[in-house]
């Protein structure tokens, strides 16, 4: 069982994408990190031996922000634009897209469902 | 996609006069009225108050230095709203 940064990886995936499971690690990051350590990407998670493993977590220590750590640096970044009350800051509060995108359609991710107002007109017919 | 570093951030001209000229002792003014949106916050700007032009009037902003980095504009909203006509005040 290969457990990185406080993550248990999936045994039967390829390291490759085994490691993507930690958050704060994507394909790339991934395969460097196996590059690195000299460990080919098709070798599943459960055929790492304990130095292979070692060496994978001693990469992930030194070079990379993972996990809790990694989250907080978000959190704290949004919070800094909330505090200063920027532009930026004032759209993560209300819940809307930040980065300039529409609103009148879509940005659902940001709005979350459909939330249907009372009492709207529809657009007359006719 | 960000500016070029080599350019090094932008400020009107005027504006950084100004600037210079309060810090240089030269206060006359605690409130700098200005136009300039588009100019960058530099670390000269902090713990002045600036009076920033949103299209109708002017928001004060007080500048900390997290705000450095950040344009003027991005402190004084220039949309104002109110909700929808249909939607029902929510109680605050």
């Amino acid at each position: 069982m290969a457990r990185i940064a406080g993550i248990d990886l999936p045994k039967n995936k390829r390291g490759e994408i085994g490691l993507t499971y930690i958050f704060g690690i994507g394909r790339n990051t991934a395969r460097y990190i196996l590059d690195k350590a000299g460990i080919s990407y098709d070798k599943k998670v459960l055929q790492w031996n304990d130095d292979e493993q070692t060496a994978i977590r001693n990469i992930i220590n030194n070079e990379f922000k993972v996990e809790g750590m990694l989250r907080s640096e978000v959190q704290m970044s949004i919070k800094r634009l909330l505090d200063i009350a920027c532009y930026r800051g004032l759209r993560h509060r209300k819940g809307l897209p930040v980065r300039g995108q529409r609103t009148r359609t879509n940005s659902r991710t940001r709005k979350g469902k459909r939330k249907t107002v009372a009492g709207k007109k529809k657009a007359p017919k006719k | 996609m960000g500016r070029s570093i080599k350019k090094g951030p932008y400020v009107d001209i005027k504006l950084e006069k100004k600037i210079v000229a309060i810090n240089d002792g030269k206060n006359k003014k605690s409130v700098l009225k200005t136009w300039s949106r588009r100019s960058t916050i530099t670390p000269d700007f902090v713990g002045h108050t600036f009076a920033v032009h949103n299209g109708n009037k002017f928001i004060p902003v007080y500048i900390t230095e997290f705000m450095v980095g950040h344009k003027l504009g991005e402190f004084a909203p220039t949309r104002n709203f109110r909700g929808h006509s249909g939607t029902k005040k929510e109680t605050k």
